[in-house]
């Protein structure tokens, strides 16, 4: 009895508070501003839960998830873009679905279900277009970003009646999309600067099976792997008239390749002064391509296949992550000794790293023990475990201002 | 508590009925394989957790987590019954040269690529 009394009088002020709002509307915000903290969202990051089909919001300044939003689908092979105000995020998924987020209520603002398989998307410079690449049916499609609403479909038809997996598509200057085909073996350049005359200019024969590509981050070059055989095919979008080079042909000839277990990701190569570190496909190596030349300058040596390879902000260190069965670990290079300064072990999946918008932090997810895990940069110290279903992708809001992410 | 016990029993019962039919089932569908390849025992509890897992990750990496596709084709049943069941267990053993998909004897014995096969043609998740 004394224990209820007790809770009723704590229960009190917040009911006094609660009654002070219903009875002066007229000096009290609205409810949505009262339950609402207000706040930036430049501190703010999505995290996918591929299992679930859900998305975690998480803050990095305090380290800890704000709200987990359900009802996005299959979310195999998710990625994320930011609006350019850094509140809504576009979650693409596998199953053909778009969400937009919205980072700030914490709710599914629009969901459309816009092909029937797709992996991955890119917003325009200005932030009014959605791209996205779809595996089926295979091409690109864009959307007006407020209202999702089809702008443009480009189906990749390669050869007559053969539509191709399109993958690597990124945004470029110049209201610009890059993408690549996987079956066809071709770039395109997509120029969407008016929105009723979208051009498209193909690149073809660029080699076999490009798999992934990445944007360098002026935004000049355009670089695909190619799985299918040696050597990388690269636009340079200071001039589209000089056709697609290749380059690295020569990197692996002869050498026997190890399977590949995961396709390495080519997004956010680490570039680093005049060196980009990337991962080389079948082979226990980080490859150092020397960027005025555009020819190999070193392998390093690592402890797998690497998957991603991504730098830190200040371009200090590379970290790299592995395909099965090394994918629980994760190495850090010095990008001057190029030697292995770090080796951590987070456990079993690694799938993903993303450093805050300076570098101090990177997060990592760990998807078989259903944790992230928040690292300091310098002293490779873990600052904080948080759970999460069967984390993988993890995208922080800053990349709102990153072309070609 | 007795309330607790009989809750106990009557479960062990169903449990046990549930796995001897799982036996019976199980003899059936290998005797139905007889003629492809020999028998192949079913992994334990723990690897069979530990195969599907990897099925869903590492394969869905690929193919999706739904088996619907991705990079690589969808592993529906109904577009693999149309494939012969040692035809997959290549595909999977020796993986296939000239497309990403690799070989997966490192991580997998025999047994364990015919109940994978199995699991696959069947649409078990």
């Amino acid at each position: 009895m004394k224990h209820a009394i007790f809770r009723s009088l704590t229960l009190l002020p917040w009911l006094a508070l609660a009654a002070g709002c219903a009875v002066a509307p007229d000096v009290t915000p609205p409810k949505s501003a009262m339950s609402i903290e207000l706040r930036g969202t430049g501190d703010l990051g999505l995290v996918i839960e591929r299992e679930t089909g859900s998305v975690q919001i998480i803050n990095t300044t305090q380290q800890k998830t704000l709200a987990a939003i359900q009802g996005l689908g299959d979310l195999s092979h998710a990625s994320v873009v930011f609006s350019r105000d850094e509140r809504y995020a576009y979650v693409f998924g596998r199953d053909g679905g778009l969400t937009k987020v919205d980072l700030l209520t914490q709710t599914i603002d629009k969901r459309i279900i816009q092909g029937g398989n797709s992996i991955g998307g890119a917003i325009s410079q200005d932030g009014s277009i959605i791209a996205v690449s779809n595996y089926e049916p295979g091409g690109v499609k864009l959307f007006d970003s407020q209202t999702l609403e089809q702008i443009a479909d480009i189906p990749a038809e390669y050869a007559p009646g053969k539509f191709s997996k399109t993958v690597g598509l990124v945004d470029a200057p110049g209201h610009r999309f890059v993408f690549s085909l996987y079956d066809g073996g071709e770039i395109w350049l997509v120029d969407a600067s008016n929105r009723s005359d979208i051009k498209t200019t193909r690149y073809q024969n660029v080699g076999l099976q490009p798999y992934d590509a990445l944007m360098s981050p002026d935004g000049r070059y355009y670089v695909a792997g190619l799985f299918g055989e040696d050597g990388m095919a690269r636009l340079d979008l200071w001039h589209p008239e000089s056709g697609v080079t290749r380059i690295l042909q020569d990197y692996g000839k002869g050498e026997a390749k190890m399977p590949v277990y995961k396709m390495p990701h080519l997004e956010g190569w680490a570039i680093a002064g005049n060196q980009a570190f990337f991962p080389a496909v079948g082979r226990n190596e980080v490859l150092v391509m020397d960027m005025n030349t555009w020819q190999l300058t070193g392998k390093i040596p690592v402890h797998g296949q690497p998957v991603f390879v991504m730098a830190q902000p200040d371009n200090r260190h590379v970290w790299v992550n592995f395909a099965l069965p090394h994918n629980d670990t994760v190495q850090v290079i010095d990008t001057e000794s190029h030697q292995i300064v770090r080796q951590l072990t987070p456990g079993k999946g690694v799938l993903h790293m993303e450093f805050t918008p300076r570098g101090e932090q990177v997060w990592l997810s760990v998807r078989d023990e259903n944790q992230l895990q928040v690292y300091d940069t310098l002293s490779g110290k873990l600052l904080k475990q948080l759970p999460a279903q069967a984390p993988s992708g993890i995208f922080f809001s800053a990349r709102a201002h990153e072309t070609g992410l | 508590m007795s309330g607790l016990h009989l809750f106990d029993s009557t479960t062990a019962f169903f449990v046990n009925r549930l796995a001897s039919m799982k036996i019976i089932f199980g003899v059936l569908i290998s005797l139905l394989f007889l003629s492809v390849f020999a028998y192949a025992d079913a992994p334990e509890d723990t690897r069979q957790k530990e195969i599907q897992h990897l099925i869903r990750h590492d394969c869905g990496s690929c193919h999706g987590l739904t088996r619907k596709g991705g990079l690589g084709p969808d592993l529906l049943p109904e577009r693999l019954q149309t494939i012969a069941a040692d035809a997959l267990f290549a595909t999977i053993k020796f993986g296939r040269p000239g497309t990403p998909m690799p070989p997966w004897q490192d991580f997998f014995t025999d047994d364990e690529i015919h109940w994978i096969v199995e699991q696959l043609q069947e649409g078990r998740e």
